[in-house]
Protein backbone atom coordinates (compact mmCIF):
# COMPACT_ATOMS: atom_id res chain seq x y z
CA UNK A 1 0.00 0.00 0.00
CA UNK A 2 1.35 3.48 -0.89
CA UNK A 3 1.96 6.20 1.65
CA UNK A 4 0.54 9.71 1.55
CA UNK A 5 1.49 13.24 2.43
CA UNK A 6 -1.01 15.88 3.55
CA UNK A 7 -0.56 19.19 1.73
CA UNK A 8 1.42 21.51 4.03
CA UNK A 9 -0.95 24.47 4.14
CA UNK A 10 -4.01 22.51 5.20
CA UNK A 11 -5.67 23.58 8.44
CA UNK A 12 -7.48 20.89 10.45
CA UNK A 13 -9.17 21.79 13.71
CA UNK A 14 -9.66 19.38 16.60
CA UNK A 15 -13.37 19.22 15.80
CA UNK A 16 -12.58 17.81 12.36
CA UNK A 17 -13.26 20.98 10.37
CA UNK A 18 -10.83 21.10 7.52
CA UNK A 19 -10.00 24.22 5.51
CA UNK A 20 -7.76 24.44 2.49
CA UNK A 21 -6.44 28.04 2.41
CA UNK A 22 -5.30 27.75 -1.19
CA UNK A 23 -8.61 26.57 -2.65
CA UNK A 24 -11.04 27.97 -0.07
CA UNK A 25 -12.76 24.61 0.27
CA UNK A 26 -13.87 23.27 3.62
CA UNK A 27 -14.93 19.80 4.78
CA UNK A 28 -16.10 18.14 7.96
CA UNK A 29 -14.58 14.87 9.07
CA UNK A 30 -16.11 12.31 11.39
CA UNK A 31 -14.00 11.44 14.46
CA UNK A 32 -12.23 8.46 12.88
CA UNK A 33 -11.57 10.31 9.61
CA UNK A 34 -10.23 13.20 11.70
CA UNK A 35 -7.94 10.84 13.61
CA UNK A 36 -6.64 9.29 10.38
CA UNK A 37 -5.93 12.68 8.83
CA UNK A 38 -4.08 13.83 11.96
CA UNK A 39 -2.01 10.64 11.84
CA UNK A 40 -1.24 11.28 8.15
CA UNK A 41 -0.23 14.84 9.06
CA UNK A 42 2.15 13.45 11.65
CA UNK A 43 3.79 11.44 8.88
CA UNK A 44 2.53 7.98 9.88
CA UNK A 45 2.43 5.32 7.18
CA UNK A 46 -0.76 3.59 6.08
CA UNK A 47 0.38 0.38 7.80
CA UNK A 48 1.02 2.22 11.07
CA UNK A 49 -2.42 3.84 10.83
CA UNK A 50 -4.03 0.48 10.12
CA UNK A 51 -2.43 -1.09 13.17
CA UNK A 52 -3.52 1.79 15.38
CA UNK A 53 -7.14 1.68 14.21
CA UNK A 54 -7.31 -2.11 14.52
CA UNK A 55 -6.04 -1.95 18.09
CA UNK A 56 -8.46 0.82 19.08
CA UNK A 57 -11.68 -0.16 17.31
CA UNK A 58 -13.70 -3.30 16.88
CA UNK A 59 -13.28 -3.74 13.11
CA UNK A 60 -11.96 -6.56 10.94
CA UNK A 61 -8.91 -5.98 8.78
CA UNK A 62 -10.55 -6.37 5.37
CA UNK A 63 -13.38 -3.93 6.20
CA UNK A 64 -10.84 -1.40 7.49
CA UNK A 65 -8.69 -1.75 4.37
CA UNK A 66 -11.71 -1.16 2.15
CA UNK A 67 -12.88 1.90 4.14
CA UNK A 68 -9.36 3.30 4.40
CA UNK A 69 -8.81 2.89 0.69
CA UNK A 70 -12.10 4.63 -0.01
CA UNK A 71 -11.25 7.51 2.36
CA UNK A 72 -7.74 7.99 0.96
CA UNK A 73 -9.15 8.14 -2.57
CA UNK A 74 -11.58 10.86 -1.48
CA UNK A 75 -8.69 12.82 0.07
CA UNK A 76 -6.71 12.52 -3.16
CA UNK A 77 -9.72 13.57 -5.21
CA UNK A 78 -10.21 16.70 -3.09
CA UNK A 79 -6.46 17.42 -3.27
CA UNK A 80 -6.01 17.10 0.48
CA UNK A 81 -3.26 14.47 0.27
CA UNK A 82 -0.90 13.25 -2.41
CA UNK A 83 1.11 10.08 -2.82
CA UNK A 84 4.60 10.30 -1.31
CA UNK B 1 -13.03 66.21 2.00
CA UNK B 2 -16.14 65.68 -0.13
CA UNK B 3 -16.28 62.41 -2.05
CA UNK B 4 -18.97 61.64 -4.64
CA UNK B 5 -19.64 57.97 -5.32
CA UNK B 6 -21.97 56.13 -7.71
CA UNK B 7 -23.35 52.58 -7.62
CA UNK B 8 -25.66 52.79 -4.61
CA UNK B 9 -27.97 50.24 -6.23
CA UNK B 10 -27.61 47.77 -3.39
CA UNK B 11 -30.03 45.27 -4.96
CA UNK B 12 -29.85 41.54 -5.80
CA UNK B 13 -27.04 42.25 -8.23
CA UNK B 14 -25.50 45.03 -6.20
CA UNK B 15 -23.35 47.93 -7.31
CA UNK B 16 -20.06 48.47 -5.46
CA UNK B 17 -20.93 51.96 -4.16
CA UNK B 18 -22.08 50.97 -0.67
CA UNK B 19 -19.05 48.77 0.18
CA UNK B 20 -16.68 51.38 -1.30
CA UNK B 21 -18.24 54.00 1.00
CA UNK B 22 -18.08 51.57 3.92
CA UNK B 23 -14.34 51.13 3.34
CA UNK B 24 -13.67 54.86 3.03
CA UNK B 25 -15.66 55.64 6.16
CA UNK B 26 -13.65 53.05 8.10
CA UNK B 27 -10.36 54.65 7.12
CA UNK B 28 -8.91 56.58 10.06
CA UNK B 29 -7.64 59.23 7.65
CA UNK B 30 -11.06 60.10 6.27
CA UNK B 31 -13.08 63.01 7.51
CA UNK B 32 -15.67 64.61 5.30
CA UNK B 33 -18.84 64.17 3.42
CA UNK B 34 -20.02 61.34 1.17
CA UNK B 35 -22.21 62.40 -1.72
CA UNK B 36 -24.20 59.62 -3.36
CA UNK B 37 -24.75 59.99 -7.11
CA UNK B 38 -27.75 57.89 -8.04
CA UNK B 39 -29.49 57.04 -11.29
CA UNK B 40 -32.75 55.89 -9.76
CA UNK B 41 -34.73 57.41 -6.94
CA UNK B 42 -35.04 54.00 -5.26
CA UNK B 43 -31.35 53.08 -5.06
CA UNK B 44 -31.21 51.60 -1.55
CA UNK B 45 -27.82 53.10 -0.63
CA UNK B 46 -29.39 56.56 -0.69
CA UNK B 47 -31.73 55.54 2.14
CA UNK B 48 -29.36 53.38 4.18
CA UNK B 49 -27.99 54.65 7.47
CA UNK B 50 -24.32 55.68 7.67
CA UNK B 51 -23.73 55.32 3.94
CA UNK B 52 -24.07 58.65 2.11
CA UNK B 53 -24.68 62.05 3.74
CA UNK B 54 -26.56 63.47 0.77
CA UNK B 55 -27.65 62.07 -2.59
CA UNK B 56 -28.26 63.57 -6.00
CA UNK B 57 -29.97 62.08 -9.02
CA UNK B 58 -27.77 62.09 -12.11
CA UNK B 59 -28.80 61.29 -15.71
CA UNK B 60 -28.25 57.82 -17.17
CA UNK B 61 -25.24 57.49 -19.51
CA UNK B 62 -27.68 57.13 -22.43
CA UNK B 63 -28.76 60.78 -21.89
CA UNK B 64 -25.32 61.91 -23.10
CA UNK B 65 -22.20 63.25 -21.48
CA UNK B 66 -23.20 66.93 -21.79
CA UNK B 67 -26.21 66.32 -19.57
CA UNK B 68 -24.09 64.46 -17.06
CA UNK B 69 -21.47 67.24 -17.00
CA UNK B 70 -24.13 69.91 -16.51
CA UNK B 71 -25.58 68.00 -13.60
CA UNK B 72 -22.15 67.46 -12.05
CA UNK B 73 -21.42 71.21 -12.37
CA UNK B 74 -24.64 71.95 -10.51
CA UNK B 75 -23.82 69.45 -7.75
CA UNK B 76 -20.23 70.70 -7.53
CA UNK B 77 -21.39 74.30 -7.07
CA UNK B 78 -23.34 73.19 -4.02
CA UNK B 79 -21.05 70.55 -2.59
CA UNK B 80 -17.48 71.40 -3.71
CA UNK B 81 -16.61 67.83 -4.68
CA UNK B 82 -12.95 66.85 -4.18
CA UNK B 83 -13.04 63.36 -5.70
CA UNK B 84 -15.52 61.36 -7.80
CA UNK B 85 -15.36 57.56 -7.65
CA UNK B 86 -17.60 56.00 -10.33
CA UNK B 87 -18.14 52.31 -9.62
CA UNK B 88 -20.31 50.99 -12.47
CA UNK B 89 -19.02 49.39 -15.67
CA UNK B 90 -21.42 51.18 -17.98
CA UNK B 91 -20.55 54.70 -16.80
CA UNK B 92 -16.75 54.38 -16.78
CA UNK B 93 -16.17 55.29 -20.43
CA UNK B 94 -18.17 58.47 -19.88
CA UNK B 95 -16.36 59.46 -16.71
CA UNK B 96 -12.98 58.64 -18.30
CA UNK B 97 -13.90 60.99 -21.16
CA UNK B 98 -14.93 63.72 -18.71
CA UNK B 99 -11.92 63.36 -16.38
CA UNK B 100 -10.01 66.38 -17.73
CA UNK B 101 -13.12 68.57 -17.53
CA UNK B 102 -13.71 67.36 -13.99
CA UNK B 103 -10.09 68.15 -13.15
CA UNK B 104 -10.67 71.73 -14.40
CA UNK B 105 -13.60 71.90 -11.99
CA UNK B 106 -11.25 70.87 -9.15
CA UNK B 107 -12.55 67.30 -9.04
CA UNK B 108 -10.00 64.48 -8.93
CA UNK B 109 -10.57 60.96 -10.25
CA UNK B 110 -8.48 57.80 -10.36
CA UNK B 111 -9.71 56.16 -13.52
CA UNK B 112 -8.33 53.84 -16.18
CA UNK B 113 -7.53 55.36 -19.55
CA UNK B 114 -9.75 54.80 -22.55
CA UNK B 115 -7.20 52.33 -23.99
CA UNK B 116 -7.02 50.38 -20.75
CA UNK B 117 -10.80 50.13 -20.67
CA UNK B 118 -10.81 48.91 -24.25
CA UNK B 119 -8.05 46.29 -23.92
CA UNK B 120 -9.92 44.49 -21.12
CA UNK B 121 -13.39 44.87 -22.64
CA UNK B 122 -15.25 41.56 -22.85
CA UNK B 123 -15.04 41.47 -26.65
CA UNK B 124 -11.26 42.20 -26.62
CA UNK B 125 -10.21 40.16 -23.58
CA UNK B 126 -9.33 37.07 -25.59
CA UNK B 127 -6.85 38.95 -27.82
CA UNK B 128 -5.33 40.72 -24.81
CA UNK B 129 -4.88 37.44 -22.91
CA UNK B 130 -3.40 35.58 -25.88
CA UNK B 131 -0.96 38.44 -26.55
CA UNK B 132 0.32 38.30 -22.97
CA UNK B 133 0.19 34.50 -22.59
CA UNK B 134 -2.58 34.38 -20.02
CA UNK B 135 -4.84 31.33 -20.21
CA UNK B 136 -8.30 32.34 -21.40
CA UNK B 137 -11.37 30.43 -22.65
CA UNK B 138 -11.89 30.57 -26.41
CA UNK B 139 -14.09 33.40 -27.54
CA UNK B 140 -16.40 34.05 -30.48
CA UNK B 141 -18.30 37.26 -31.17
CA UNK B 142 -21.76 37.62 -32.68
CA UNK B 143 -22.92 41.04 -33.81
CA UNK B 144 -26.25 39.74 -35.10
CA UNK B 145 -28.44 36.67 -34.74
CA UNK B 146 -27.37 35.53 -38.22
CA UNK B 147 -23.75 35.61 -36.95
CA UNK B 148 -24.78 33.23 -34.22
CA UNK B 149 -26.31 30.85 -36.77
CA UNK B 150 -23.16 31.07 -38.90
CA UNK B 151 -21.05 30.17 -35.87
CA UNK B 152 -23.21 27.18 -34.91
CA UNK B 153 -20.67 24.60 -36.15
CA UNK B 154 -17.87 26.20 -34.15
CA UNK B 155 -19.71 26.25 -30.82
CA UNK B 156 -19.31 23.32 -28.45
CA UNK B 157 -21.83 22.90 -25.64
CA UNK B 158 -22.22 23.80 -22.87
CA UNK B 159 -21.10 27.31 -23.75
CA UNK B 160 -21.36 30.69 -22.04
CA UNK B 161 -23.35 33.48 -23.71
CA UNK B 162 -22.34 36.90 -22.37
CA UNK B 163 -23.38 40.52 -22.76
CA UNK B 164 -20.87 43.25 -23.50
CA UNK B 165 -21.41 44.87 -20.06
CA UNK B 166 -23.53 42.54 -17.95
CA UNK B 167 -25.29 39.20 -17.87
CA UNK B 168 -24.20 35.69 -18.77
CA UNK B 169 -26.02 32.43 -19.33
CA UNK B 170 -24.82 28.88 -19.74
CA UNK B 171 -26.40 27.38 -22.86
CA UNK B 172 -26.53 23.60 -23.19
CA UNK B 173 -27.69 23.53 -26.80
CA UNK B 174 -28.11 25.87 -29.76
CA UNK B 175 -31.75 26.70 -28.93
CA UNK B 176 -30.72 27.87 -25.47
CA UNK B 177 -27.93 29.90 -27.02
CA UNK B 178 -30.43 31.66 -29.31
CA UNK B 179 -32.71 32.36 -26.32
CA UNK B 180 -29.82 33.79 -24.30
CA UNK B 181 -28.70 35.88 -27.31
CA UNK B 182 -32.12 37.55 -27.54
CA UNK B 183 -32.43 38.04 -23.79
CA UNK B 184 -29.04 39.72 -23.45
CA UNK B 185 -28.99 41.70 -26.69
CA UNK B 186 -32.40 43.27 -26.00
CA UNK B 187 -31.12 44.52 -22.65
CA UNK B 188 -27.43 45.30 -23.17
CA UNK B 189 -27.00 45.52 -26.94
CA UNK B 190 -24.39 43.93 -29.20
CA UNK B 191 -21.98 42.24 -29.69
CA UNK B 192 -22.70 39.05 -27.78
CA UNK B 193 -19.74 37.02 -26.57
CA UNK B 194 -19.78 33.24 -26.91
CA UNK B 195 -17.22 31.95 -24.48
CA UNK B 196 -15.91 28.41 -24.11
CA UNK B 197 -17.21 26.82 -20.89
CA UNK B 198 -14.37 25.82 -18.57
CA UNK B 199 -15.51 23.52 -15.77
CA UNK B 200 -14.11 24.29 -12.36
CA UNK B 201 -14.33 26.42 -9.24
CA UNK B 202 -14.59 30.19 -9.59
CA UNK B 203 -12.12 32.54 -7.95
CA UNK B 204 -12.12 36.33 -8.00
CA UNK B 205 -9.50 38.92 -7.09
CA UNK B 206 -10.24 42.47 -5.97
CA UNK B 207 -7.24 44.63 -6.78
CA UNK B 208 -5.96 48.16 -7.16
CA UNK B 209 -3.44 49.16 -9.82
CA UNK B 210 -1.38 52.34 -9.51
CA UNK B 211 -1.32 53.09 -13.25
CA UNK B 212 2.41 52.45 -13.49
CA UNK B 213 2.24 48.68 -13.64
CA UNK B 214 2.28 48.01 -9.90
CA UNK B 215 -0.40 46.39 -7.81
CA UNK B 216 -1.13 48.36 -4.64
CA UNK B 217 -3.18 45.54 -3.16
CA UNK B 218 -4.95 42.34 -4.19
CA UNK B 219 -7.22 39.98 -2.28
CA UNK B 220 -8.33 36.60 -3.65
CA UNK B 221 -11.74 35.14 -2.86
CA UNK B 222 -13.44 31.85 -3.60
CA UNK B 223 -17.15 32.05 -4.20
CA UNK B 224 -18.92 29.87 -1.65
CA UNK B 225 -22.47 30.54 -2.77
CA UNK B 226 -23.49 31.70 -6.22
CA UNK B 227 -26.88 33.17 -7.08
CA UNK B 228 -28.81 32.28 -10.22
CA UNK B 229 -27.36 35.49 -11.71
CA UNK B 230 -23.86 34.14 -11.09
CA UNK B 231 -23.15 36.64 -8.30
CA UNK B 232 -21.23 35.62 -5.21
CA UNK B 233 -23.58 35.67 -2.22
CA UNK B 234 -20.91 34.34 0.11
CA UNK B 235 -17.18 34.06 -0.30
CA UNK B 236 -13.95 33.37 1.58
CA UNK B 237 -10.49 34.87 1.31
CA UNK B 238 -7.92 32.36 0.15
CA UNK B 239 -4.16 32.18 -0.05
CA UNK B 240 -2.88 31.16 -3.43
CA UNK B 241 0.38 32.87 -4.39
CA UNK B 242 -0.05 31.63 -7.99
CA UNK B 243 -3.36 33.50 -8.30
CA UNK B 244 -1.98 36.70 -6.75
CA UNK B 245 1.10 36.57 -9.00
CA UNK B 246 -1.15 36.06 -12.03
CA UNK B 247 -3.24 39.09 -10.98
CA UNK B 248 -0.09 41.19 -10.56
CA UNK B 249 1.04 40.15 -14.05
CA UNK B 250 -2.31 41.11 -15.58
CA UNK B 251 -2.29 44.51 -13.87
CA UNK B 252 1.28 45.04 -15.10
CA UNK B 253 0.37 44.06 -18.66
CA UNK B 254 -2.45 46.63 -18.64
CA UNK B 255 -0.66 49.27 -16.52
CA UNK B 256 -4.02 49.26 -14.84
CA UNK B 257 -5.01 52.43 -13.05
CA UNK B 258 -7.93 52.16 -10.60
CA UNK B 259 -9.76 49.37 -8.82
CA UNK B 260 -10.67 46.18 -10.63
CA UNK B 261 -12.03 42.70 -10.24
CA UNK B 262 -10.33 39.81 -11.98
CA UNK B 263 -12.48 36.74 -12.49
CA UNK B 264 -10.97 33.29 -12.94
CA UNK B 265 -12.04 29.69 -13.20
CA UNK B 266 -9.65 26.94 -12.09
CA UNK B 267 -9.87 24.22 -14.70
CA UNK B 268 -10.82 20.95 -13.01
CA UNK B 269 -8.57 18.91 -15.28
CA UNK B 270 -5.41 20.97 -15.58
CA UNK B 271 -5.72 22.88 -12.27
CA UNK B 272 -4.77 26.05 -14.16
CA UNK B 273 -6.46 29.42 -13.80
CA UNK B 274 -8.33 30.75 -16.83
CA UNK B 275 -9.05 34.47 -16.98
CA UNK B 276 -12.78 35.00 -17.49
CA UNK B 277 -13.16 38.75 -17.09
CA UNK B 278 -11.45 41.93 -16.02
CA UNK B 279 -14.07 44.21 -14.52
CA UNK B 280 -12.89 47.82 -14.54
CA UNK B 281 -14.04 48.68 -11.03
CA UNK B 282 -14.06 47.22 -7.54
CA UNK B 283 -16.43 44.29 -7.03
CA UNK B 284 -19.52 44.52 -4.83
CA UNK B 285 -17.69 42.22 -2.37
CA UNK B 286 -14.77 44.66 -1.96
CA UNK B 287 -15.61 45.16 1.72
CA UNK B 288 -14.30 41.61 2.30
CA UNK B 289 -10.88 42.93 1.22
CA UNK B 290 -11.23 45.78 3.72
CA UNK B 291 -12.20 43.34 6.49
CA UNK B 292 -9.27 41.10 5.58
CA UNK B 293 -6.83 43.98 6.02
CA UNK B 294 -6.59 45.72 2.65
CA UNK B 295 -8.70 48.87 2.55
CA UNK B 296 -8.53 49.15 -1.23
CA UNK B 297 -11.25 51.87 -1.54
CA UNK B 298 -9.42 54.12 0.94
CA UNK B 299 -6.16 53.41 -0.90
CA UNK B 300 -7.77 54.45 -4.21
CA UNK B 301 -8.88 57.68 -2.57
CA UNK B 302 -5.31 58.35 -1.40
CA UNK B 303 -4.00 57.77 -4.93
CA UNK B 304 -6.67 60.09 -6.37
CA UNK B 305 -5.50 62.95 -4.14
CA UNK B 306 -1.81 62.07 -4.75
CA UNK B 307 -1.26 61.05 -1.16
CA UNK B 308 1.39 58.46 -0.33
CA UNK B 309 -0.02 54.95 -0.36
CA UNK B 310 1.99 51.97 0.85
CA UNK B 311 1.55 48.66 -0.96
CA UNK B 312 -0.38 45.99 0.90
CA UNK B 313 1.63 42.79 1.25
CA UNK B 314 -0.72 40.41 3.04
CA UNK B 315 -4.28 39.84 4.18
CA UNK B 316 -6.17 37.58 6.52
CA UNK B 317 -7.03 34.16 5.10
CA UNK B 318 -10.36 32.48 5.87
CA UNK B 319 -12.41 35.70 6.23
CA UNK B 320 -15.94 35.14 5.01
CA UNK B 321 -18.62 37.48 3.73
CA UNK B 322 -22.27 36.48 3.61
CA UNK B 323 -24.56 38.91 1.84
CA UNK B 324 -28.09 39.40 3.04
CA UNK B 325 -31.13 41.41 2.15
CA UNK B 326 -33.04 43.59 4.57
CA UNK B 327 -36.27 45.47 4.10
CA UNK B 328 -35.52 49.10 4.85
CA UNK B 329 -38.59 51.08 5.84
CA UNK B 330 -38.72 54.72 4.85
CA UNK B 331 -41.27 57.45 4.34
CA UNK B 332 -43.04 58.71 1.22
CA UNK B 333 -41.61 62.19 1.97
CA UNK B 334 -38.10 60.91 1.25
CA UNK B 335 -39.15 59.50 -2.09
CA UNK B 336 -40.88 62.80 -2.82
CA UNK B 337 -37.72 64.74 -1.95
CA UNK B 338 -35.47 62.79 -4.29
CA UNK B 339 -38.04 62.55 -7.08
CA UNK B 340 -39.10 66.20 -7.11
CA UNK B 341 -35.89 67.98 -6.05
CA UNK B 342 -33.40 65.38 -7.24
CA UNK B 343 -31.69 65.59 -3.84
CA UNK B 344 -32.03 63.66 -0.63
CA UNK B 345 -30.33 64.38 2.68
CA UNK B 346 -29.74 61.14 4.52
CA UNK B 347 -30.72 60.56 8.14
Amino acid sequence: MSNYKVFDNLAVSESGFLFSPSTGESFTLNPIANQILHLLKQGETINQIKEKILSEYDIDESSLEKDLDDFINQLINYKIVEEK
Amino acid sequence: MNIAITGLNNVDSPGPGVPVIRGIRESKEFTGKIIGLIYDSLEPGAYMKDVSDINYLIPYPSAGLDNLLERLKFINDKEKIDVIIPTLDSELYGFAKLSSKLEEMGIKTFLPTFDQLNFRAKDKLFDFAVKHNFKVPKNLLATSISDLYKLSDEITFPTVIKGIFYDAYIAHNFEEAVGAFHKISSKWGLPIIIQEFVKGQEYNVAALGDGNGDTVGAVAMKKLYITDKGKAWAGITINDPILIKLSDDIIKALNWKSGCELEFVKDEKSNEYYLLEINPRFPAWVYLAVAAGQNLPAALLNLAISKDQQKFTSYEIGKIFIRYSWDLITDIRKLEEITVKGELING
